[in-house]
């Protein structure tokens, strides 16, 4: 065990809770409402915006992930960067008008919005429960992501008590979120950002110092992982596979109830518009912290024995921490830890209360207890937000981690489906409630059935048309067929229900 | 509600200057234009580098287009 580097990490951890539970006094409101509690108020600006989005979008899974990526798998790992280039284009354009009409109607999720819009309760029920359904799984990645971590800091005990740090860990996250609500993962945003801006910044200065350069370290990487392998004969190969899945997650991602609640918490369409200028710079850090995937290669962590034990039991995703056990000294590492797994914390907050608040909003409020006042429905959510957390945490220790990282495939899956209510939804009303139920439907069985083909996998499905074959990324070829059905059925359930077009809000005409 | 902080809401209509972001779409989409290794920058295959560099140019074409887009 390295007791310094975990005093470091111990001690950052504390401080992050401190604030946590002191965040629920900033700027206080009235925490028995669930705008207060849920969306912290709305008034964050576009700084606390730009931390909280950073946080939330650019989790500790991913931080861990990506570069496992580019470690096992090479260059295709590197599509994370055109997928962070292209949601800002799609931010911009698309969701300060979701802002502005969720503000003047009292909206806090995307069902309050299909359910205001088209004025169809199971659609907005299927868009309520694919929200949660794929947030489920994510919440249990920022978990796994934080195990990798406790692991490779030698906090390996056994038997009983081996999960002890990470039930720890997890109790602080649900007391502080419980407490303090959206406003708590706001706060310690900022100071995890600050301390993953100095890790990888030190990282991408002074590991190739050690290693020799850049020039050395990809003249390690072996050539079919540098780039992408040249299409042959008649398939698009890597190429579609590559554009396919940078747009398909780029469209996905501020569908996830976790990027909405954050986007929704901002004070203004104004801040969220500028801040898909300036959240770009997560991007360019996330870029160079895939390459810090090849210089674990390159520094050669996989045949060092004293890492070996780690790779076994969590394969590629093990490659950022041995790195960094490797360059660095013990203080530096627990900060670089600590980084991570507040990175955890973060998103695993927001995700849960943005899963609270659409049970609460769109199922309980909806189904089961119509009439509840502002302080039964908040305190419903502050116990969802609780049963979610202590769900992904079973989830994680009782299943294989290999079970979360699928689902969460599927996740991307379903969630993309919500895209024609959801996002053509805010610019026309032209498309039928019933139809656009149909394509969801469509959509989740067809994507589901593509990843199914692939053994679950994958989600890169080989389409094959006029005798080309696209490789691609399953989620956008299944949206694809969703808004073709919606379209095509729209004329007929409007003949056969001429009551149920959509109608225009506030906001949104 | 705060709604009054906004006395004149600007760039609410979709205007023809967002048309600029295709060009990121289109540059990202276009594989093989950058799925090669030469020219390296300082041993960076050009695969990386020219990625990372459409990161700055997006958030540049985005500010500039704020910007417009508010006056």
């Amino acid at each position: 065990m390295d007791y310094t580097a975990i005093g470091v990490f111990t001690g950052l951890f504390l401080l992050v809770t401190v604030i946590g539970f002191f965040a629920g006094r900033w700027r206080s409101g009235d925490l028995d409402q669930l705008h207060e509690w849920g969306l912290g108020g709305r008034r964050f600006g576009t700084l606390i915006t730009w931390f909280l989005l950073g946080g939330d979008l650019y989790t500790a899974y991913t931080f861990v992930a990506v570069p496992a990526l580019m470690f096992g798998a090479g260059a295709v790992g590197f599509f994370a960067v055109p997928y962070t280039i292209l949601i800002y284009p799609i931010l911009f354009m698309i969701f300060p008008r979701m802002w502005d009409v969720a503000h003047r109607n009292g909206y806090i999720t995307a069902a309050d919005f299909v359910k205001g819009r088209f004025e169809n309760r199971p659609l907005a029920l299927a868009i309520a429960l694919t929200g949660l359904v794929a947030t489920m799984p994510y919440i249990a990645l920022q978990l796994v992501g934080m195990e990798v971590i406790i692991a490779a800091l030698g906090m390996h005990l056994s038997g009983f008590w081996s999960e002890l740090p990470l039930i720890i860990a997890f109790i602080v996250l649900a007391a502080f979120t419980y407490a303090s609500g959206l406003r708590a993962p706001a706060m310690i945003a900022v100071v995890k950002d600050m301390l993953i801006y100095v890790a990888v910044i030190a990282a991408v200065i002074i590991i190739p110092m050690k290693l020799g350069g850049y020039g050395k370290i990809f003249a390690s990487i072996s050539p079919e992982k540098l780039i992408l392998p040249h299409p042959e004969g008649a398939s698009l190969g890597g190429y579609s596979a590559y554009a396919t899945l940078a747009l398909g997650s780029a469209l996905a991602l501020f569908l996830y109830p976790h990027s909405l609640t954050a986007l929704l918490s901002s004070s203004s369409r104004q801040v969220i518009r500028r801040n898909a200028a300036i959240l770009p710079t997560y991007s360019f850090l996330l870029g160079l912290l895939a390459l810090l995937g090849f210089m674990a290669i390159a520094a050669g962590v996989q045949s060092n024995p004293a890492y070996a034990a780690g790779f076994a039991e969590f394969g590629a995703n093990f490659s950022v921490p041995a790195l960094f056990l490797e360059s660095f000294p013990s203080w530096f590492v627990g900060v670089a830890f600590a980084a991570i797994a507040i990175g955890a914390l973060v998103p695993a907050a927001i995700m849960s209360i943005a899963c609270a608040n659409l049970f609460t909003r769109n199922i309980y409020k909806e189904y089961i207890n119509p009439r509840c006042t502002d302080a039964q429905e908040s305190r419903m959510a502050k116990l969802i937000s609780l049963i979610v957390k202590a769900g992904a945490l079973v989830f994680v220790l009782s299943l294989d981690k290999q079970f979360a990282i699928q689902f969460q495939l599927l996740g991307g899956i379903w969630i993309i489906q919500t895209l024609p209510a959801v996002m053509i939804g805010l610019f026309t009303r032209w498309l039928n409630g019933w139809a656009l139920l149909a394509g969801w439907a469509a959509g989740i069985v067809i994507g589901t059935g593509m990843a199914a083909s692939l053994g679950f996998k994958g989600s890169i499905y080989p389409l094959d048309i006029l005798g080309y074959t696209l490789p691609g990324y399953a989620a956008l070829y299944s949206v694809i067929i969703n808004l073709a059905v919606a379209i095509i059925l729209t004329p007929l359930f409007n003949m056969v229900a001429p009551g149920s077009k959509g109608r225009a809000l506030e906001g949104c005409p | 509600m705060p709604d009054a902080q906004e006395p004149k809401p600007k760039g609410r209509r979709w205007r023809p200057l967002y048309l600029l972001f295709a060009l990121p779409f289109i540059a990202m989409f276009w594989v093989s234009s950058y799925d090669r290794i030469e020219p390296a920058f300082y041993g960076i295959p050009f695969f990386y580098w020219y990625q990372m560099l459409w990161i700055l140019i997006t958030s540049a074409l985005t500010l500039f287009i704020y910007l417009a887009d508010e006056r």
